[in-house]
């Protein structure tokens, strides 16, 4: 595989706070990777590494084969837009567009060449006379891409770009980006909190914690076999239910245990054996558990009350309790139960997680 | 108003009008005269005339005659107007050996305050730069030692500059002077660019790195054009505290050097004949003059620039 940004055992202290640890990536060309994590995990100050804006510890970063590790930003053939655009708030859009190719000197011609494409490609023709002031949150948010664009860069980094906008205007530019990416084929890197964002647009998701990165996988697998329970309860809304108890042998056959109500693990693809007696815990995603649904409920049914029913239009959250904890699951918007009432539930082990209690790895 | 439509929409909004308005509705009436309002004006009135009053009897002494100053009411507005004390303390006064007024003073005061605005100006705004944005190694110590500075009273250093100053040889020259004024604006003002410039959002400056800007394209084509405000605020700082300055001047230039301030004492101070309290009341304006326009014609910037850099840092 061509690699465009190799990440080697980087470090970066700041003082006696370590920020990111021993940390390695590689990254495919034309990539579009989602650094993602809560906030200061680590994953805004590793952006600015491979940026080249703050001075690492330890380690080495490659991109596109190059050894870019002492090197300044604009030399490293990356174009970055930040969180708050970061238009330069004197110069018209055209000057905010030109600004680096006028630093680098570049002919007039070429660079109207340039700007011309990129005002075409992101639709920002319209504007290129008016000052960022004049601008809304998306426009502004386009001309900080089309300053990437124009430098025509190897690498794209993107630091929180659509946590600024409001929800409509968020995924109307969530599509764009990807849309970019597909006509582009450039390798991208994106900073988000947002696991809507990361899941939408990435091929790939490192999910970061205390400036290690927890799991990189494509999206389905890291929704569907989250690596360890950091993982598996950061990704999805509302999160995973988790069960804590033991793994019990029930007449010859291992099953999961939780204040003595037992669950069959019948269909869960365990990557280790299964040793009896271990403290284990259970996670289910709010959608893999089937209510009153006759065919699908499989042969284990659990009987559990409704507690409160949150309606969400296209879904129904019900909150409930079985077996001593709280769980929420997810039925279609036009089911409704109303509180109190008493529901059949089935657990599909196919889609479900298995974790030790101690090392919190998935099993 | 003949169409019936119309007409019957004016009556719906009427009745839906009469419903909604009974009991009270809208801003509650206040009474203007109450005894909070009378509280809060006089007190307002009473500051106002305390800060007022003494420039008005400075302005209506100075427009007086000897005789009708020596009737003594100093608040009783001038029976005849009269420039001549004016026209004596700007060009015949006496300051010590000279009897050319304030004229040489104001002269002179403008050839060290212009020069060494601009000086400090340029050298504590490209400080706060660095400090700001480029965390050089032993930048925390710089800054420290450079604010420390600002507290060490001048007197202590008053001999140690004499000193400097007269072994490179421009003691008691306007450049010497003009270098002490620039060196002891320097932390106040580095102090006031440096927040002023980590107010300014750092992405910003990020943006301008990864496009390739330097140290000085950076500073000179993105942080400068942002930062008119601040530079207002450091040019009056430094206007009226350069104006004012009495000791140094005294202290570090000759007496054909020496700004309007101290020419200001000599005329005031001068023991021989008889007190002329219109000359001196006109020298006094004169000499306020300059940062009271400077003021005027910058206040509204002044205190953008004060809010602004004082949000962060």
């Amino acid at each position: 595989m061509n690699s465009s940004v190799s990440i080697k055992d980087l470090s970066l202290d700041f003082g006696a706070v370590t920020v990111l640890k021993n940390l390695n990536l590689e990254i495919n060309d034309g990539e579009f990777l989602v650094l993602l994590g809560s906030s200061g995990c680590g994953k805004s100050t590793l952006l600015n590494c491979i940026a080249g804006l703050l001075d690492i510890t330890e380690g080495q970063i490659f991109i596109k084969n190059k050894n870019v590790t002492w090197e300044e930003p604009k030399d490293r053939g990356i174009g970055m837009v930040f969180q708050s655009y970061a238009l330069y708030p004197q110069m018209t859009v055209e000057k905010n567009l030109s600004f680096g190719l006028r630093v680098a000197k570049v002919p007039q011609d070429e660079i109207n060449k340039r700007i011309a494409r990129a005002a075409e490609i992101l639709q920002i023709q319209p504007l290129l006379k008016r000052k960022p002031a004049e601008l809304s949150g998306g426009q502004r948010q386009r001309v900080a891409i089309g300053r990437a664009l124009v430098r025509d860069v190897d690498v794209f980094l993107f630091d929180e770009p659509l946590s600024n906008l409001d929800a409509k205007l968020r995924s109307e530019l969530r599509v764009e980006i990807k849309r970019l990416h597909q006509s582009l084929k450039n390798t991208m890197i994106y900073v988000t909190h947002d696991q809507i964002e990361a899941l939408t647009l990435a091929d790939r998701i490192a999910i970061m914690k205390n400036g290690v990165i927890m799991q990189l996988d494509d999206p389905t697998t890291i929704y569907n076999e989250p690596r360890n329970l950091f993982v598996a309860g950061f990704i999805g809304s509302p999160s995973m239910n988790f069960l804590k108890g033991e793994l019990v042998n029930r007449e010859g056959k291992i099953v999961f245990a939780t204040n003595d109500v037992l669950f069959s693990l019948d269909g869960y693809k365990a990557g280790e054996a299964l040793e009896v007696g271990r403290k284990v815990v259970l996670g289910v995603r709010p959608e893999h558990i089937k209510v009153n649904e006759a065919t699908a409920l499989g042969a284990e049914i659990h009987d559990a009350t409704v507690d409160i029913e949150e309606p969400m239009g296209a879904d129904n959250l019900l909150w409930l309790k079985h077996a001593g904890h709280t769980m929420s699951v997810r039925v279609n918007g036009a089911r409704r139960f109303g509180p109190g009432s008493a529901v059949k539930l089935g657990f599909d082990m196919s889609v479900a997680s298995l974790f030790d209690a101690q090392t919190e790895l998935r099993i | 108003m003949s169409n019936p439509v119309t007409l019957k929409n004016v009556n719906g909004g009427a009745a839906l009008t009469e419903k909604t308005l009974s009991g009270p509705s809208g801003r509650k009436p206040r009474r203007v005269i109450s005894g909070r309002n009378i509280m809060l004006y006089g007190t307002l009135f009473v500051a106002a005339a305390y800060y007022l009053l003494p420039l008005y009897v400075m302005i209506v002494t100075s427009l007086k005659g000897m005789p009708e100053i020596r009737l003594g009411n100093i608040f009783s507005p001038p029976l005849e107007i009269t420039f001549e004390p004016w026209v004596k303390a700007w060009a015949t006064a006496c300051t010590g050996l000279n009897c050319d007024g304030l004229s040489r003073g104001f002269w002179n005061s403008v050839r060290i305050t212009v020069p060494s605005t601009i000086l400090s100006i340029a050298i504590a705004s490209v400080n706060g730069y660095a400090l700001a944005n480029w965390r050089f190694k032993g930048a925390d110590l710089f800054f420290s030692i450079l604010v420390i500075g600002a507290f060490i009273p001048y007197q202590v250093m008053i001999y140690p500059i004499v000193i400097v100053l007269r072994e490179i040889g421009i003691y008691g020259t306007l450049t010497g002077l003009i270098l002490v004024h620039s060196i002891f604006g320097m932390p106040i003002l580095t102090l006031l660019f440096r927040n002023y410039f980590a107010s300014l959002p750092v992405e910003l400056f990020k943006a301008a790195r990864i496009d390739g800007a330097g140290f000085w394209q950076i500073f000179l084509r993105i942080m400068l054009p942002m930062s008119l405000p601040i530079f207002v605020v450091a040019m009056i700082l430094q206007v009226t505290g350069i104006w004012n300055d009495f000791l140094f001047g005294v202290v570090f230039t000759r007496p054909e050097y020496y700004p309007m301030t101290v020419q200001l004492n000599n005329i005031v101070n001068s023991v021989q004949g008889v007190k002329e309290y219109n000359v001196n009341m006109a020298a006094t304006i004169l000499t306020g003059l300059v940062p009271l326009i400077v003021y005027f014609v910058s206040g509204r910037l002044f205190v953008r620039g004060i809010a602004a850099g004082a949000v962060k840092g």
